[in-house]
């Protein structure tokens, strides 16, 4: 495998994967039904001791 | 888990496998002491002995201070290690101190070079990486493993993983921090900026951090939280890079296992990029997430509010870690740099304008309907500036990042004041929150020794941050003009000396500036150690203070 292949394979499908990826995340911090959980992690900040 | 209920004990096992590697490590070290021919290793060779040595002693003391009455379970039933995060102060006070001074000593070494007194040791060049490293290392470190340490235990509502572990991260730290320092002044550096410990310092931190992150780790394992805390992902994603980018810039070979030089394992435009790499990620890594993480805790804390939009803190913890990791070639414009390679690094600066300021409407939006608490809060108003301060700097990072701006800022003080907006403005604040935060809550006391040196504190060190980021915006701007500057007959139109002279002024104005910011911080030293004591100066509290103005308002 030499440099060249090396890198035009990290320049074109890891910038997909690397996209997917942070697609997946908003989406999971968008998701309509993680908001309650979202919430009551922020909110269960302010019980503890 | 029935574990977490009941009071912390040290296992025999682990003391015995602790005393043996630290046996071992002693007996390394002592070989390096007799072989080595460099006066300065022989001298951290004796320095690990002596650590070594107080640790295994220090192991058979530690069972009996951890079981001892005085350590009770919280409401919760938790037996929370709060004695490491006190250390974790103190040394975080002690290290701030120390750094913020070899600073200004440097800043006045600047203005007037004969004050380096014509000696190896307190020359500019070995001063310089001992003032960096105190700073972004010894202080800003110190005061992320102490507040991780913290806020892992109580978001997680369980003890800190390990009884031994946790205190070799610390003490370990500790001795990493003392063999880097002693070793700059003694001249031993492999010349990488913010990297400049040699191979067996390296090797040595490689060991702590990795107790680091299993520590950190095996706490959010025991978790009875179903969630993790946003908090505890900046925590860890800090943890986890900085492993990462120390390794692969540190890879570099000794010229033999006695002997304090090494040589790098890229060679010329590759080891610069890596460099870089490391560089500004130990930036966005290190002095962004790993202090975000205590934004994301401390200010809902401190205002008493949910954090504004805990979806936004995960958007803003993503895009940071997609899109910071590519930025480092643009400390890299106009050089050997293909320049693809440069264009993408600034188009990522450029980009990282978005999560930065996401983060910061999120930290300052926390205080809607709570703005009235900056009046009569002290410790609040420093955490909000910090996250002011945070924003304002990430929108001047990436500015200076374009390559048409960086021709004129780069190698100009203008990059130096841009860096202690960032340090002082916004890590060094948030962390002076964090401890002003931390002291009473550890200590048991209802409040801090006085508010009224809070503001005083505030007040000082910000009007010395202004004159030093002001004096360095001038002085930078002016040189880089200098430079650049040409004749009608094509000549440059000032020679270099020219450009220097012109700065003193801003170089004195900039010292001045630095001073204030240490007679702050000694103003906060004093004010949490009497915290510590248990002594109150007397004044009004902030719910006090608020009723009366409620008062006042409404006609009474």
């Amino acid at each position: 495998m030499t440099f060249q292949e090396i890198s035009s394979f990290s320049q074109s499908w890891g910038a997909v994967f690397l996209m997917t990826m942070f697609i997946i995340a908003v989406a999971y911090a968008l998701w309509p039904s993680n908001k309650e959980k979202f919430d009551n992690a922020a909110k269960s900040l302010l019980d503890e001791e | 888990m029935t574990y977490q209920n009941n009071p912390p004990v040290v296992s025999r096992l682990s003391q015995s496998i602790t005393t043996i590697c630290l046996a071992v490590g002693i007996i390394l070290a002592l070989l390096i002491a007799g072989k080595t021919s460099s006066a300065a290793m022989q001298f951290h060779a004796f320095i690990l002995i002596a650590t070594f040595f107080a640790g295994i002693v220090a192991l058979f003391n530690l069972g009996g201070r951890i079981n001892d009455s005085n350590h009770k379970p919280s409401p919760s039933g938790v037996y929370y290690n709060n004695t490491i995060v006190k250390y974790g102060v103190i040394a975080s006070c002690f290290w701030g101190l120390a750094g913020f001074i070899v600073g200004d000593v440097l800043a006045w070494e600047l203005a007037f070079p004969v004050l380096n007194m014509d000696m190896p040791w307190t020359n500019f060049g070995r001063l310089r990486p001992l003032h960096t490293s105190a700073v972004i290392f010894a202080f800003g470190g110190n005061v992320l493993i102490a507040t991780s340490f913290y806020v892992v235990q109580r978001t997680c509502k369980a003890r800190l993983a390990g009884e031994i572990a946790p205190w070799f991260v610390f003490w370990g730290y500790q001795l990493f921090i003392v063999l880097a320092a002693t070793g700059y002044l003694l001249g031993i550096t492999q010349s990488k900026e913010y990297a400049e410990p040699e191979w067996y310092v390296d090797l040595w931190l490689t060991i702590v951090w990795v107790v680091y992150l299993l520590v950190f780790l095996g706490t959010i394992w025991r978790r009875k939280e179903p969630h993790i805390y946003v908090a505890n992902w900046f925590y860890l994603a800090f943890i986890v890079t900085i492993a990462m980018l120390h390794l692969v810039n540190n890879a570099t070979l000794p010229i033999s296992l006695v002997e304090p030089k090494s040589y790098t394992l890229f060679a010329g435009v590759q080891d610069a990029l890596t460099q870089w790499w490391y560089g500004h990620n130990a930036v966005g890594f290190f002095l962004t997430a790993g202090f975000l993480a205590i934004m994301y805790y401390f200010v809902p804390k401190r205002a008493e509010r949910p954090i504004y939009s805990y979806r936004l803190s995960i958007v803003h913890f993503w895009s940071l870690i997609f899109l910071y990791i590519w930025a480092g070639p643009h400390h890299l414009h106009y050089t050997a740099l293909p320049d693809w390679a440069q264009t993408l690094g600034m188009t990522f600066s450029v980009m990282l304008w978005m999560p930065s300021w996401g983060g910061m409407i999120n930290g300052l939006m926390t205080l809607s309907g709570a703005w009235d608490k900056l009046r009569t809060d002290p410790v609040l108003k420093m955490l909000v500036v910090s996250v002011a301060f945070y924003g304002m700097s990430t929108f001047e990072g990436p500015l200076m990042s374009i390559k048409a701006v960086n021709g004129l800022s780069h190698y100009t003080d203008w990059t130096i004041g841009h860096v202690h907006s960032g340090a002082l403005g916004w890590v060094a604040y948030v962390s002076f929150g964090a401890l002003y935060c931390l002291t009473p809550w550890l200590w048991g006391r209802k409040g801090l020794y006085s508010l009224k040196l809070v503001n005083i504190h505030f007040w000082v060190s910000t009007v010395g941050i202004l004159l030093y980021i002001c004096a360095m915006w001038v002085s930078g701007i002016m040189q880089g003009l200098m430079w650049r500057a040409y004749t009608d007959l094509g000549f440059l139109e000032y020679s270099f000396v020219e450009t220097v002279a012109a700065m003193q002024p801003y170089y004195i104005i900039r010292a001045i500036g630095g001073l204030l910011f240490i007679v702050g911080s000694l103003v906060m030293v004093y004010n949490l150690w009497r915290t510590i004591l248990g002594h109150t100066a007397g004044e009004q509290s902030p719910e006090n203070i608020s009723k009366a103005i409620a008062a006042q308002a409404l006609g009474e």
